[in-house]
């Protein structure tokens, strides 16, 4: 930084060439973010066979569409996958709101006589966990959740560094007067919930929402512990699993002609990309409201109390 | 008996809260707090039993320490721990100069759509998952068709196998690491610098201060708090490695172990691959242990340096 020290006093702005020479760092890193998901569309755009000639191209030889032309013809997986993710993120979005906000506003309220004890409860587990293995051990022995859809949807269900942000959410943006209101119209706790906390606090729910929904569509890790019913494979771990059963057949090559033969029946590399590009698509037109409400959440505030 | 009554009377009078907070409860009475209890197998030969959860903890041998003991008289405790402490510090320091560096930068730039532009491009890399990231590393690393290579070869370089050369390894997920997190953590930084009084700049430029010197006068020193606290909560993390980095970027390449394995790759695969469950489980209780007494420690210390942002 020190070799380019300012040369003249400009009260007010940058002078000239450290603009540049800022926008030029900015937008190479911006572009450098950007570039591998571009290049990864280059890749799926290219000709199978241009591709075995030249590798991976920034300007392929020739372009090409059969790659997503194969993927929509194969169909039946790569649906069923999406189809897995959708309702995952679905319903685990909605269960999470549920069971994070009614928490969270419970221990938000001062009239709740067990609320320290609920919130400690809560906090204790960001202290200190189980770890994997005893949690492995209970979600598939005691609960029995392996290969159903429930280990894709109930782990990620609760987090209590969200809990803590709502709570902090609601005792900053619902003030008590409101509920003393309800109170006295002789609302039941349940109704100044829905009628009047709720509509309140839709911003904080909105950004929790969309860190859930984010989780949700992200994730692969539980898949890879709990699913090994091929109809159950979320988008991300399909994508996964392609991964690794090209590395099973290509490291136990001996066999030549019958791994020839397994290796036919995967995807070849620029489907692969394809559905890379088609597992990405949603979350970069979801990418607006993700940034907008991101950055509001990471404002929301101090966690504490 | 009165006590009991008094007891009852609380119940009824906050069945509404306890039954909000009823859902919630019991999912961090599974998904935590049985965990925690679960631990104990860390101290047995564990056995699956078929008559479910509880048989196996209780019918399964006492062994003490030994699982420990055999854990730390391999090399594999050294490596592991080497490893996601080495790596964690490098994710720390260089991602928090080059966050803050950013920061600035964005926050200096005349152009506010531009900036804005950037932003969005930097910011990306956060919301993909590691199974994509590991496919983008793919496309630039893959020995035969990947980008690297290719521009090697044009240059008349010989080209390298990427995925069976350690060497590489700790320069490629540190890289890797911080395309993903630089973005989202200069954001983070920019946000707070947004916060700053710009009446402080106003000042200092008609005292005739330079931009380089309201930067060092004036931002970096209002940022201090926010770098100190976020700095060291990240440190009282640092027992804990980001499994989706070293399994899915790496593609799980067993000749990458020495540099690649960390603690959670390590308990994963002897749950999952190896089947050595009580190592396994003894591996994570000392990361449960470890990582404890951290995050108490380093919350001591930003409870020192500043109240308010202690996370207790």
């Amino acid at each position: 930084m020190s070799q380019r020290k300012k040369k003249e006093r400009d009260f007010h702005n940058l002078s000239t060439p450290m603009n540049i020479s800022f926008n030029l760092i900015a937008g190479i890193f911006s572009l450098l973010c950007v570039f591998p998901f571009l290049f990864v569309v280059i890749i799926s755009l290219t000709d199978e066979g241009a591709l075995a000639n030249n590798g991976y191209r920034l300007i392929p030889e020739k372009w090409s569409f059969s790659a997503y032309q194969y993927v929509f013809d194969m169909g039946d997986s790569l649906i069923r996958s999406y189809g897995v993710t959708i309702f995952v993120t679905v319903v685990g979005t909605i269960i999470s709101l549920l069971f994070m906000s009614f928490y969270a506003y419970a221990v938000s309220r001062k009239s709740f006589k067990y609320r320290n004890f609920f919130a400690f409860f809560a906090f204790f587990t960001m202290l200190f966990n189980g770890g994997l293995v005893p949690t492995y051990i209970v979600v598939t022995q005691l609960m029995g959740l392996k290969d159903t859809v429930w280990a894709l949807i109930l782990p990620l269900a609760v987090n209590a560094f969200y809990i803590m942000i709502l709570r902090t959410f609601y005792s900053t943006s619902v003030p008590d007067a409101i509920i003393e209101s309800g109170k006295i119209d002789g609302a039941g706790e349940f109704r100044i919930f829905l009628k009047l906390v709720l509509p309140l606090s839709l911003p904080g729910l909105a950004t929790i929402g969309l860190f859930s929904t984010l989780g949700y569509w992200n994730d692969w890790f539980n898949a890879l512990l709990y699913i090994d019913n091929p109809n159950l494979v979320p988008l991300q771990s399909m994508l996964m699993r392609i991964e690794t059963s090209m590395q099973f057949i290509m490291q136990n090559a001996s066999n030549s002609s019958l791994s020839l033969e397994a290796l036919r029946s995967l995807p070849q590399d620029t489907s692969r990309m394809a559905m890379v590009v088609l597992a990405t698509l949603p979350i970069i037109f979801a990418y607006p409201f993700f940034q907008r409400y991101f950055i509001s959440g990471l404002t929301i505030g101090a966690v504490k109390e | 008996m009165k006590m009991v009554g008094e007891f009852f009377k609380n119940i009824n009078r906050n069945k509404v809260m306890l039954f909000m907070v009823l859902p919630g409860a019991l999912w961090f009475l599974f998904f935590s707090y049985l965990p925690m209890l679960g631990t104990v197998i860390a101290f047995k030969e564990y056995r699956f039993s078929r008559d479910g959860f509880w048989a196996s903890i209780v019918n399964s041998k006492w062994v003490g320490w030994d699982n420990f003991k055999f854990l730390f008289s391999t090399d594999d405790a050294y490596v592991i721990t080497r490893n996601t402490l080495l790596y964690n510090i490098a994710f720390i320091f260089i991602g928090l100069i080059l966050s803050v560096i950013l920061a600035v930068i964005l926050s200096e730039i005349t152009n506010k759509r531009l900036s804005k532009i950037y932003q969005t491009g930097m910011f990306l890399p956060y919301f993909l998952s590691w199974v994509i990231v590991g496919y983008f590393t793919f496309s630039f690393l893959s020995s035969d068709r990947g980008l690297l290579n290719g521009v090697f070869e044009s240059m008349g370089i010989e080209s390298i196998q990427w995925y069976s050369e350690s060497k590489y390894w700790p320069f490629i997920l540190v890289f890797v690491y911080l395309w993903k997190a630089v973005g989202y953590n200069s954001v983070v930084y920019l946000a707070s610098i947004m916060g700053i009084d710009r009446s402080l700049y106003e000042a200092a430029m008609i005292d005739g201060a330079s931009k380089m010197q309201q930067i060092r006068a004036i931002t970096l020193p209002l940022l201090r708090p926010i770098i100190t606290i976020m700095t060291l909560l990240a440190i009282g993390k640092i027992f804990y490695a980001d499994f989706g980095l070293f399994y899915q970027v790496p593609r799980d390449s067993g000749t990458l172990y020495g540099v690649t394995n960390v603690i959670d790759t390590y308990v994963y695969r002897g749950l999952k691959t190896t089947g050595e469950i009580g190592m396994s489980a003894a591996a994570g209780l000392y990361q449960s242990v470890v990582g404890f007494t951290l995050v108490m420690a380093s919350n001591y210390i930003v409870r020192k340096f500043d109240k308010d942002n202690a996370l207790f």
